[in-house]
């Protein structure tokens, strides 16, 4: 597996043994150790993430409250819901469907697929939106039949989807792959030889199986999908309270000046990265507990 | 076992529709290109400075990340400390905050009256709105990669040997340069190609703290969509095509990498 975003979840984790003594390094090795990596936490992480706060809060709490029910923070708020709750269902069957055939399947080709599954993650966003915007259009290639049939899709709702659909797209896919290669097929080839029908069997062997790798895949696409900016950007047209989500809103009011709106509505997105973190980590938790009771190979193909 | 054919063929389609078909737009388009169009499409100075800002900025903060986020590894897993579940968990931050948050919110650090920013100004350190500013966009969105290829790595690494040096004398620096680095050596270029791989294309939380301006803190994403405003299609692909190479090489570097990562970490079990 490889891509640019490392699957940290099928690593199999192994809790640090104790350390003697002996081997660990002087006090002041280690406090000068800890001190930088919390140093550089700090400035990069801690305080960033307390500046989107405090900005937000800056003129109390009803400034606050006003920016982010204001009709077009809100419309935002309903186009980055309805997007992600079109791309994360049809990348999530994509993901079933993907890591289904290579783990349960040989066939010639199947690193070839792997490779292409991860590639809109090595694609900047800016890209991955200039490449609809090449196909959609008015120069592109099917621009003008769209406008003779009078279809919108770039500057439009469609055009945002189907840009988030692809930044989001081998999300699932990537967390199921090695775990379901993990799994193997034993279980499955269990019920299929009491009479299973292939549906009953993925329902009822495969799925409670792989639920907390799925959930995975789910918490970080729905988070990258509601978060992605350039290639929505790209593909959206800036329409106020019709074509802009939750970070264009964010955009547009910062480069209106008005900080405080700006940094209101970003705290939205802050806070569903916590919520994120969150979620993230207990089903990591989960996972590792599930996986340290079934004694199987991790080894990623 | 039953499904191949219709996950193999959903898969494919999926996948044709979504990926393969959007991405070759951009190929096919700069067919369309004379030769001579396209080299001074991708060659001219304007965009020669944003490759350099782009590049450069990117390769900077990956290496900040590798020295960093490789401390930042050793201390989650090598000592014990209250509050270490949360930090680490905290880690992850930049792949979960959308890249325009980050963006505003480290330009209001950095800018002449920010957190930092007031105290850097006076001693002539300007961050927002210059190259620097880059900089610090770029090791932020890269921060968790070396981390989470460096720690897995830390974490199975076999005391048996450093203990072994240790008893044959050797002192800490030895065992760390002679056992230990070594062993990390595959994840932290890994983390580093990724890191780097990520920066090089990352758009939305440079912006803001960039300043944007031509030829001094404009980077190579921006510039395309600079192209896309004035209609200029063909100019946009072409830089596009460019940095689509170069990310496609990065993917196989980084998966030679992995595979070199793998092989050493099973050869050192068996």
């Amino acid at each position: 597996m490889s891509a640019v975003q490392p699957a940290v979840l099928v690593t199999a984790h192994i809790e640090p043994v104790h350390v003697p003594k002996s081997l660990s390094e002087p006090l002041w090795v280690r406090l000068l150790l800890g001190g930088i990596a919390l140093l550089f936490l700090t400035l990069f992480l801690f305080i960033p993430l307390a500046a989107v706060f405090s900005e937000a809060l800056k003129k109390g709490w009803e400034v606050y409250l006003t920016a982010i029910t204001e009709d077009d923070a809100w419309s935002a708020i309903k186009l980055t819901l309805l997007t992600a709750s079109i791309a994360v269902p049809l990348n999530l069957v994509f993901g079933v469907a993907a890591a289904w055939t290579i783990a349960k399947f040989e066939f010639r080709g199947k690193n070839v697929l792997l490779t292409l599954i991860d590639l809109p993650f090595s694609v900047s966003p800016i890209i991955s939106g200039l490449i609809y915007v090449l196909i959609f259009g008015a120069q592109g290639w099917i621009g003008p039949w769209l406008r003779d049939h009078d279809i919108k899709i770039l500057f439009a709702v469609p055009g945002i989807v189907l840009a988030t659909i692809f930044v989001t797209f081998p999300f699932v896919a990537r967390e199921l792959i090695p775990l379901m290669q993990s799994q193997g097929s034993e279980e499955e080839e269990a019920a299929l030889v009491l009479g299973a029908s292939g549906w009953k069997t993925f329902w009822h062997v495969t799925l409670p199986n792989i639920k907390w790798g799925l959930l995975y895949g789910v918490i970080l696409c729905n988070a990258r999908a509601m978060g992605e900016f350039g290639a929505v950007s790209v593909v959206s047209g800036h329409i106020r309270g019709e074509t802009n989500t939750i970070p264009l809103q964010v955009e547009i009011l910062y480069n209106e000046y008005n900080f405080t709106a700006a940094f209101a509505v970003a705290s939205l997105l802050a806070l569903l990265a916590l919520i994120t973190l969150v979620l993230k980590s207990l089903v990591e938790w989960r996972l590792r507990h599930e996986l340290s009771e079934q004694p199987l190979q991790l080894i990623e193909e | 076992m039953p499904g191949f054919h219709l996950t193999l063929g959903f898969t494919l389609f999926y996948l044709t529709l979504i990926v393969l078909i959007p991405l070759s737009a951009v190929f096919l388009k700069t067919f369309t290109m004379s030769w001579p169009a396209f080299w001074s499409a991708v060659t001219s100075d304007r965009v020669m400075a944003s490759y350099r800002l782009s590049f450069g900025a990117s390769l900077i903060g990956a290496s900040l990340n590798v020295v960093f986020g490789g401390i930042v590894a050793w201390v989650l897993v090598r000592y014990e400390f209250p509050g270490k579940k949360i930090i680490d968990a905290l880690v992850d931050l930049p792949f979960a905050l959308p890249t325009a948050v980050a963006g505003i919110a480290l330009t209001a650090l950095y800018s002449a009256n920010g957190w930092l920013g007031r105290y850097l100004e006076p001693m002539g350190i300007k961050v927002a709105f210059t190259p620097l500013g880059v900089i610090v966009a770029l090791t932020f969105i890269g921060l968790p990669f070396v981390v989470r290829t460096v720690q897995p790595v830390l974490e199975e690494a076999e005391r048996e040997l450093e203990e072994a040096a240790a008893s044959l004398g050797a002192n800490n620096w030895q065992t760390f340069t002679r056992i230990i680095f070594p062993t990390l050596l595959p994840a932290l270029l890994t983390g580093f190609a990724l890191a780097f791989a990520r920066a090089t294309g990352e758009y939305g939380s440079v912006i803001f703290i960039a300043g944007n301006m031509p030829m001094v803190s404009e980077i190579t994403p921006l510039f395309i969509i600079t192209k896309l405003e004035q209609y200029d299609y063909a100019g946009a692909t072409a830089i596009a095509v460019v940095m689509l190479t170069i990310s496609f090489i990065l993917l196989l570097t980084i998966n030679l990498l992995q595979a070199w990562s793998r092989r050493r970490s099973q050869s050192e079990r068996s």
